[in-house]
């Protein structure tokens, strides 16, 4: 039998996670149950000050505020890149359609993201655009409001759940499509019945991957987000910089995070009673298959 | 008799410049098994598609019992398809597979499991039910889509290659259910392959196709008895080729100067004038071989004199490969009687005699120059 070199080949990703990830979340962890320094920083005494400024009104809207918008942007996103990913799976183009929606990633996502103040501002080019064909007279602001958190946020995630649909729905086999209508579904029965159970795993990848970094984002809502739309990445970062209250901006960073996880962990239980026992089944024979493999070696 | 007539009326396809199927008119009785045999790419499956719905042709008409099907989509034809890949739902059980074209007509839970019960009773596989099909064998796979296929009582069933994926063992023994399923259950079964030992073997007619076109249609021993068309001769069976000017005809037959063994006789199945440039088929185990030369050698009997030059000993066979006196081999098959009494006598450099009856040759192919 060969020796396991597992391990060893997942030291230096476990050191680098180690070290800037499990120890700075360690330190959060531990300044959000001291007190605040006068000018910054913390001062060394245990206190539960920081959680108690949770219970605040004003930061429970900033948290529903967070929900909503995080998860408006994902269904957005969704409902905007699963036919767009089917699309290109089934293009006779679909290197250079892909290659094109990674192109974005060439430039620099602040400078994106004031591209996006460019064109939504009020001398931007959508108010002149508006104003030359005569639909609105005087300037109209789109900026500095929710609906243009949630623009922007689509935007920026749109690639990341397009990526992981597209890989799902290309490996999708698209005779099953005809199996189900030559067996009597209708075009939309046989996408909701057939391909939308098979692609289910790029589904959760795409939620995942557009929720997760929508519900932390900081730059979007501070950009282009207005008073009505703060997020919590918004606060932290004023916390942590105009107010200067580290254990109230590391509280509300640990907030951030169990709601992330928590939300995460719901929708993983989700996910796996839809399927459960194909997970379970799946599951048990990867393992059996892994034991066949390492006898045979 | 259960099942549907189909005609396919002068239907061909393009694709682009391609043309996948030219003009092809083919008429399927009532609950017949029928082949559509043919290389790949030959336009079969392209047919079998435009059935199903799948493709509409570019040209020609579909008919079940008469009306055109074209008008309707893939979803509303009484005809249903067993996949080349099975296509099986891999998130469903082999029952919901099954209980699939069910569930969409919104039947009730009793109903569903008493039916997908009967049929998966039919194809053998009650026993499987909970599993999923990654779980299933091949043969196992092929029975869900068949069991799949039948639950919506079509009036066809289209079946595309469904065996191409399992070995040949299993090939057989799949081919024999697939007949008795047939005959239980009744209906019109089109059945695609590019096997001829497969069609020959299980369907009641086949077309045999080549290049888009329907090259002849018939039952398996017209088939292979009679080939029209030099493409079906060679294509199915193994066959020897003369080719050659006719020089006279006589009555039914006409002599032909071959220009790989001489002056032969063909019955004329197909008619003939001095002059004509033809090509002549006989079958290899038509031709018989022996050490002495025949006493009916100028009565009827092609008779040519050939020396050994291989022999290929396949157990319930022997094929011998002789070298007539223009050098031309000539493939002879002998089925074994009495091996050592009999067979094991000619051996390799013998000097012998091939002969044939006139009437086992045919005419494949006509040049008139």
């Amino acid at each position: 039998m060969r020796k396991n070199y597992g391990p060893v080949y997942a030291l230096p990703s476990a050191l680098w996670i180690s070290a800037f990830f499990v120890v700075p979340i360690s330190i959060i962890f531990m300044y959000s149950f001291l007190e605040k320094g006068l000018y910054g920083g913390v001062v060394w005494k245990f206190s539960l000050e920081a959680y108690r400024a949770l219970s605040n009104c004003a930061f429970l809207k900033v948290s529903l505020m967070t929900v909503v918008l995080s998860v408006l942007a994902t269904l957005i996103t969704l409902a905007l890149a699963l036919p767009a990913a089917y699309f290109i799976a089934r293009s006779r183009y679909k290197n250079t359609l892909l290659f094109l929606v990674i192109i974005p990633f060439w430039t620099n996502f602040l400078i994106r993201i004031y591209a996006w103040i460019a064109i939504l501002g009020n001398s931007g080019f959508l108010n002149n655009f508006l104003l030359r064909l005569g639909i609105t007279h005087g300037y109209t602001q789109f900026l500095y409001n929710p609906f243009a958190v949630i623009i922007v946020l689509v935007y920026t995630y749109l690639p990341f759940a397009l990526l992981p649909l597209y890989s799902t729905i290309e490996k999708f086999d698209f005779s099953l499509l005809e199996a189900a209508r030559d067996l009597g579904a209708t075009n939309s029965q046989a996408i909701f019945r057939v391909l939308l159970p098979n692609i289910k795993t790029g589904i959760f990848t795409a939620v995942l991957f557009t929720f997760i970094p929508a519900f932390g984002q900081y730059a979007v809502p501070q950009l282009v987000g207005g008073r009505n739309s703060f997020m919590l990445g918004t606060i932290i970062a004023r916390e942590l910089t105009v107010t200067r209250n580290w254990p109230l901006s590391s509280s509300i960073s640990v907030a951030l995070t169990v709601l992330t996880t928590a939300g995460v962990l719901v929708f993983l239980r989700i996910n796996n009673n839809l399927g459960g026992k194909t997970k379970a089944e799946h599951a048990a024979s990867t393992r059996l298959h892994l034991q066949i493999k390492q006898h045979d070696a | 008799m259960k099942g549907s007539q189909i005609k396919i009326e002068g239907v061909s396809k393009n694709f682009g410049d391609f043309q996948a199927l030219k003009n092809v008119s083919i008429e399927i009785k009532k609950g017949e098994f029928f082949s559509l045999l043919g290389p790949s790419g030959c336009g079969k499956t392209t047919l079998l598609r435009i059935i199903a719905g799948f493709e509409d042709p570019s040209g020609g008409d579909v008919t079940l019992d008469g009306a055109s099907v074209l008008p309707l989509p893939s979803n509303k034809r009484h005809v249903n398809t067993v996949f080349q890949s099975y296509a099986l739902f891999p998130h469903l059980s082999v029952f919901e597979n099954v209980a699939f074209p069910l569930r969409l007509k919104k039947l009730d839970n009793s109903t569903i499991a008493r039916r997908v019960g009967e049929y998966l009773q039919l194809v053998k596989l009650d026993a499987h039910k909970e599993k999923l099909p990654d779980k299933l064998s091949g043969g196992q796979k092929q029975r869900v889509a068949i069991a799949r296929a039948l639950i919506n009582e079509p009036s066809v069933l289209l079946l595309d290659e469904p065996l191409s994926a399992l070995d040949a063992k299993l090939r057989q023994h799949m081919l024999l259910e697939l007949d008795a399923i047939h005959d239980t259950i009744g209906i019109t079964f089109i059945y695609v392959t590019h096997d001829q030992e497969e069609a020959i073997s299980v369907s009641d007619r086949l077309a045999v196709m080549n290049g888009g076109e329907v090259l002849q249609v018939g039952t398996p021993s017209e088939i292979y008895e009679t080939p029209e068309d030099l493409f079906v001769a060679s294509f199915i069976g193994e066959t020897n080729f003369f080719s050659g000017t006719v020089a006279s005809v006589e009555g039914s037959s006409a002599l032909i100067d071959a220009e790989q063994c001489g002056r032969i006789r063909a019955f004329m199945d197909k008619s003939v004038a001095p002059g004509d440039h033809i090509t002549l088929a006989v079958r290899p185990e038509k031709i018989r071989i022996t050490l002495e030369r025949p006493d009916q050698c100028d009565k009827g009997l092609n008779c040519l004199s050939a020396a050994v030059d291989e022999i290929i000993y396949t157990g319930f066979l022997s094929k011998y490969f002789v070298a007539l006196r223009g050098g031309h081999t000539l493939r002879v098959f002998k089925q074994h009687v009495n091996y050592f009494a009999e067979e094991s006598k000619i051996a390799f450099g013998d000097k012998v005699h091939v002969w044939w009856d006139v009437g086992d040759g045919f005419i494949v192919e006509v040049k008139r120059l």
